[in-house]
């Protein structure tokens, strides 16, 4: 068994509240939550020395450059890894690299979006892959009306086809997610700002099944809700972790992939199933061992084929892995799936990957609305860009001492 | 004067890497790319060999027969053109000579499409090119 490292741990955490928040800019909400991430873990912004960014403040590629200037940092190390919602996961897994290098001591992630203010229609609004300039996989895939939940669909009706998976399987996904976010007051008042059905409460198997359906077999309550929002992590080396304020939670294995559509290729398979072993191997854990599961849940098939590439079951036994309630917070035999509500109902302004690691970093202290009792070891899996075509995904394993 | 009416996105030009495929749609041929080296096919068009390290690469002619791998039925889509269009297919055709493009199945009711189902290819055509969409065989 591998060695296990501590070289960079999460010290300081924050999740910016408002789900509808107009007036604001992607930029601001960033500001806002890295002063306050800092505030937690008792540094301020002369501390940080590495920053990582999407480019979602709205400087794109150079986003490295004016976020520095914004914050009013001078880093040593500048990341600007844009691979959609997974980015946090990347981010997180380049900051323990550069940590353990000695290159940087703090480093800052921060994520901004005003996507339900700008009301984007992300899932269904799609003129296909259009947009940009000219490009190949543009040229190819432009014409044929895909939207993102279409790609996705993809996936889930080949998983039916080939496994045997139902929509009621799937449906079990959005039932637990919403179990846990009837609990966490933030996400009990998201869907009543942004109207989520069939109301704030919990739902069934039978909601999922008679909601619309948006593209087959993908049913409305199958769907991330789209808010705004955003967040920070402050992650810090050994040295500096002795002085932070709260329980630092580590960062233990990482591993990063790409995934895109080739000839003969298993869309059932993604990113995850190369991710997966790098993370789990470094880390020297088993997925059996895990107890929170923070998995990236645009729909619940991205859930159900991530679940099956992390290894917590075979591939294909996803669908009576996640049935009866198993991914509740209060259930045994599997890992709590998702215990701040997830995209499914919480949060999804876009590219949710940061709540991945704030949410299991609230578990591992003891602080989430559905917490597991001495919850030790987690894993965040983001996956970005869409599951059926080209995707990025990256796999974190977090544990506490 | 009346608005012009929006149309689905269509392939944008310059684009060298696509543009001898939809060229080659106007006389409806569906073309792919095989290396010369390895006899690798390649797809999507590209400029080398994504076998070997190969750049020679030749254009063949598809007989457009294939198998449906995956596919969706779009139920909501707000973008005009293709809300005109729904419900409509969204598929995965895995083509007999061994690629796998993105395309709609047409010309059947949507819900009698299955995974695994027989389809070939049919024309749409446009200002200047020809989309190949399939249609069960």
């Amino acid at each position: 068994m591998p060695t296990q490292t501590r070289d960079a741990a999460i010290v300081g955490i924050y999740e910016y509240p408002l789900r509808k928040a107009p007036g604001v800019t992607p930029l601001q909400i960033k500001a806002e939550s890295a002063a306050k991430a800092l505030e937690e873990a008792g540094l301020t912004w002369t501390d940080v020395d590495a920053i990582y960014d999407a480019g979602d403040g709205g400087a794109g590629g150079m986003s490295g450059l004016s976020i520095a200037e914004y914050f009013n940092i001078k880093p040593n190390v500048i990341d600007t890894t844009a691979v959609g919602g997974s980015s946090y996961e990347f981010h997180a897994a380049h900051a323990k690299r550069d940590i353990a290098a000695g290159k940087a001591k703090v480093a800052l992630l921060t994520y901004g979006s005003i996507a339900h203010s700008q009301q984007f229609n992300i899932g269904t609004g799609g003129r296909g892959m259009g947009g940009g300039p000219a490009s190949p996989v543009g040229n190819m895939e432009m014409s044929w009306g895909m939207t993102l939940i279409a790609n996705y669909a993809l996936v889930a009706r080949r998983h039916m086809h080939q496994y045997g998976t139902t929509s009621e399987q799937l449906a079990e996904i959005s039932v637990t997610t919403r179990f846990h976010a009837v609990r966490n007051p933030e996400a009990k008042q998201a869907m009543e700002d942004l109207e989520l059905l069939p109301g704030a409460r919990e739902i069934t198997i039978e909601d999922v099944m008679t909601s619309r359906m948006i593209a087959d077999p993908l049913h409305l309550l199958e769907s991330c809700i789209i808010s705004d929002g955003g967040g920070a992590v402050v992650i810090a080396s050994a040295d500096v972790v002795s002085d932070t304020k709260k329980t630092p939670v580590w960062i233990l294995g990482t591993g990063e992939a790409t995934k895109y559509p080739e000839a003969g290729g298993d869309i059932t398979t993604s990113a995850a199933a190369q991710s997966a072993p790098s993370a789990f191997g470094e880390a020297g854990v088993t997925p059996g061992e895990i107890e929170i599961a923070m998995i990236y849940d645009s729909f619940t098939i991205t859930v159900l084929t991530l679940l099956e590439d992390l290894a917590f079951c075979k591939k294909g036994e996803g669908g009576s892995y996640v049935e009866g309630g198993k991914l509740r917070f209060d259930q045994a035999g599997a890992p709590a799936l998702n215990t701040d509500g997830g995209g499914l109902s919480s949060n999804h302004p876009g590219m949710r990957g940061l709540f991945l690691l704030t949410e299991a970093t609230r578990q591992l202290r003891g602080e989430s609305t559905s917490q597991v009792p001495n919850a030790k070891l987690a894993v965040a899996h983001g996956n970005g860009g869409m599951l059926g075509a080209r995707h990025s995904g990256s796999t974190i394993i977090l544990g506490r001492d | 004067m009346a608005k012009p009416k929006m149309d689905i996105p269509l392939p944008r030009f310059p684009e060298p890497d696509t543009e001898p495929f939809w060229e080659a749609t106007k006389g409806h041929e569906l073309k792919y790319q095989v290396c010369d080296d390895c006899g690798g096919v390649v797809w999507h068009p590209r400029r080398h060999c994504t076998h070997c390290t190969s750049l020679n690469l030749s254009w063949k002619t598809s007989k457009g027969e294939g198998t449906v791998y995956t596919y969706s039925i779009v139920r909501q889509n707000y973008y005009p053109p293709f809300r005109e269009r729904i419900p409509y297919v969204v598929a995965w055709i895995d083509l007999d000579e061994g690629f796998r493009m993105l395309s709609n199945v047409v010309g059947v009711d949507a819900e009698s499409v299955s995974v695994g189902q027989r389809v070939r290819v049919q024309w749409e055509d446009k200002d200047g090119l020809s989309l190949p969409m399939f249609t069960p065989a």
